[in-house]
């Protein structure tokens, strides 16, 4: 086995889940989601449309901050990226505060694009880094945008995975809940189940590994993913890949 | 019609105590200077509308104590961490918090840029925003043949649109290039003011390549001609961020001494030196 690092693995999880669309967008300070799209981008011989909010390369947009939602309202986005400072087993999102909304505990920037984007791209995956009990809670303290909606709500769009640092979950539509799908490397579903706030349920049979990247994806997150995604987070590109100026 | 043309301090003096104010996120252009000029004029009470979100600016305004209500889809530093004036109020209920979505603050002003009383959008039913906005109504779509809830938003027409700007010409017309939503607020608010890098003396109307990044001097009341005017920001294509300034900005604002400390170097001892 070659050597990998972990957002390596990320990287390849969320490209697998993009690879076939057409348009996927990318929000801001998600430099893994974004290089995860720019990979999928390389491997989809040109058929793949990547915008990534703060770049000047991969942003053409012309017709200023609205443009990305109606484009999403049109169903011109096939894939967004939400995070969230607390996630539940509903697939609810909190972007806003923890504690009481009035005289919160913690108060984060805010919902953004959350109440609308996610009701509006058909697939949004879930990303946090930070997989513990703090974040994937039983119940978020307030809901930025809710992960289902009652079958009279307009909703083409909703949650299609949820990826963290120790595992892949994807979405089932129809049970409203969350579903194990992959452990990454060096994890374990014990530890899932110690380290999550909620209940999901497992897939029939062995929980699978996430994979590694193969050798081809692997070189072109190392070359071309790392260099463009330096643009938008040289922090990032130089903590991770090594690339562009020191951070 | 020649531009009304006043001094960065002037041109503040112009936005009252609690006027409702809108201004752009950090990746626009954003009247740095202009905001330094507010805080030393010691305004109160603003009404702060993000267009859709914004960093620095609401930060130190918020800190020096010049804004009663905070409407926005989000407060944000990015990779500077969280903005720590505004966490601090809000900890503290000393500001009134209208939390938005960011298609929500664009489609609002829309309505007010039409000349129309609501808009519809679709989203935000069954989320805490919603919840948390009185203003806000769901009702029904009057097309559908059955149950269709949608979510009604009164139009958002802000007293003032504060922005900066790589140019102006004596005319009043203001070149932003891509940054439409500069284009959106200045439509759709009742007030528009505007610093500048430099003001040309050519009219930005007679090449067709400037003139669709152009806002029309008619909806611009007044502008300030302000060399780096969004330092510690950057504006595109124009000048980088001075990310050692933020650094400094963000770390400092964590504790009240902090804040005070920055707002003494850098915002009243340099008052005839930013003014000029």
């Amino acid at each position: 086995m070659s050597d990998f690092r972990p957002e390596e693995v990320l990287i390849g999880a969320i490209a697998g889940a993009l690879d076939g669309l057409r348009h996927v967008a990318v929000g801001a300070s998600s430099p893994i989601p974004g290089a995860a799209a720019l990979l999928a981008r390389s491997r989809s011989n040109g058929k793949l449309r990547v915008s990534i909010l703060g770049s000047e390369e991969n942003n053409f947009f012309t017709d200023g901050g609205k443009e990305l939602f109606d484009v999403a309202g049109q169903g011109r986005i096939d894939a967004f990226f939400l995070s969230g400072a607390q996630i539940d087993g509903q697939a609810n999102v909190n972007l806003v505060a923890v504690g009481d909304y009035a005289r919160p505990k913690a108060r984060f920037p805010g919902s953004f694009g959350s109440g609308y984007l996610y009701f509006a791209v058909p697939r949004v995956i879930l990303f946090r880094l930070e997989h513990t009990p703090r974040t994937l809670v039983e119940k978020v303290d307030f809901i930025s945008a809710p992960g289902f909606s009652d079958d009279n709500v307009h909703r083409p769009g909703g949650p299609y995975k949820l990826i963290t640092d120790r595992c892949l979950f994807h979405v089932d539509k129809e049970r409203r809940c969350f579903r194990l799908e992959s452990v990454h490397p060096g994890h374990t579903v014990e530890e899932i189940h110690e380290q999550t706030g909620f209940t999901f349920d497992l897939p029939n049979g062995e929980v699978p590994t996430t994979p590694i990247p193969d050798a081809a994806s692997l070189e072109i997150i190392r070359g071309e993913v790392a260099e463009e995604i330096a643009e938008i987070y040289p922090a990032f590109a130089a903590r991770v890949f090594r690339v562009g100026r020191a951070a | 019609m020649l531009a009304t043309q006043l001094s960065v301090d002037d041109l503040v003096s112009r936005i009252p105590d609690g006027a409702k104010v809108a201004v752009p996120p950090d990746y626009s252009y954003c009247a740095m200077a202009a905001v330094r000029a507010l805080i030393r004029r010691g305004a109160r009470d603003l009404h702060l509308v993000g267009v859709p979100t914004f960093g620095f600016q609401g930060d130190m305004l918020v800190g020096a104590g010049c804004v009663g209500t905070v409407e926005t889809s989000a407060v944000t530093l990015s990779e500077h961490g969280l903005a720590p004036r505004f966490t601090k109020a809000i900890k503290e209920a000393s500001i009134k918090m209208m939390d938005a979505t960011c298609p929500a603050v664009h489609a609002a002003l829309q309505a007010s840029e039409k000349g129309i009383p609501f808009i519809p959008l679709r989203g935000l039913i069954g989320s805490d925003i919603l919840a948390n906005r009185a203003d806000w109504k769901v009702g029904n779509n009057p097309f559908a043949e059955n149950d269709d809830p949608i979510v009604f938003l009164p139009a958002l027409r802000p007293d003032v649109a504060l922005f900066h700007a790589p140019m102006a010409d004596k005319f009043g017309n203001v070149w932003i290039g891509v940054r439409r939503e500069l284009m959106l607020m200045a439509h759709a608010s009742a007030e528009t003011f505007v610093t500048v890098e430099k003001i040309v003396d050519y009219n930005l109307m007679d090449d067709p390549k400037t003139k669709a990044g152009t806002i029309p001097g008619l909806y611009v009341s007044a502008i300030a001609e302000a060399e780096n005017g969004a330092w510690p920001l950057g504006i595109p294509n124009g000048y980088d961020a001075d990310q050692e300034h933020l650094t400094a900005y963000a770390a400092d604002a964590r504790t009240d001494e902090g804040f005070q400390n920055w707002l003494d170097r850098f915002v009243y001892e340099t008052a005839a030196q930013a003014a000029e």
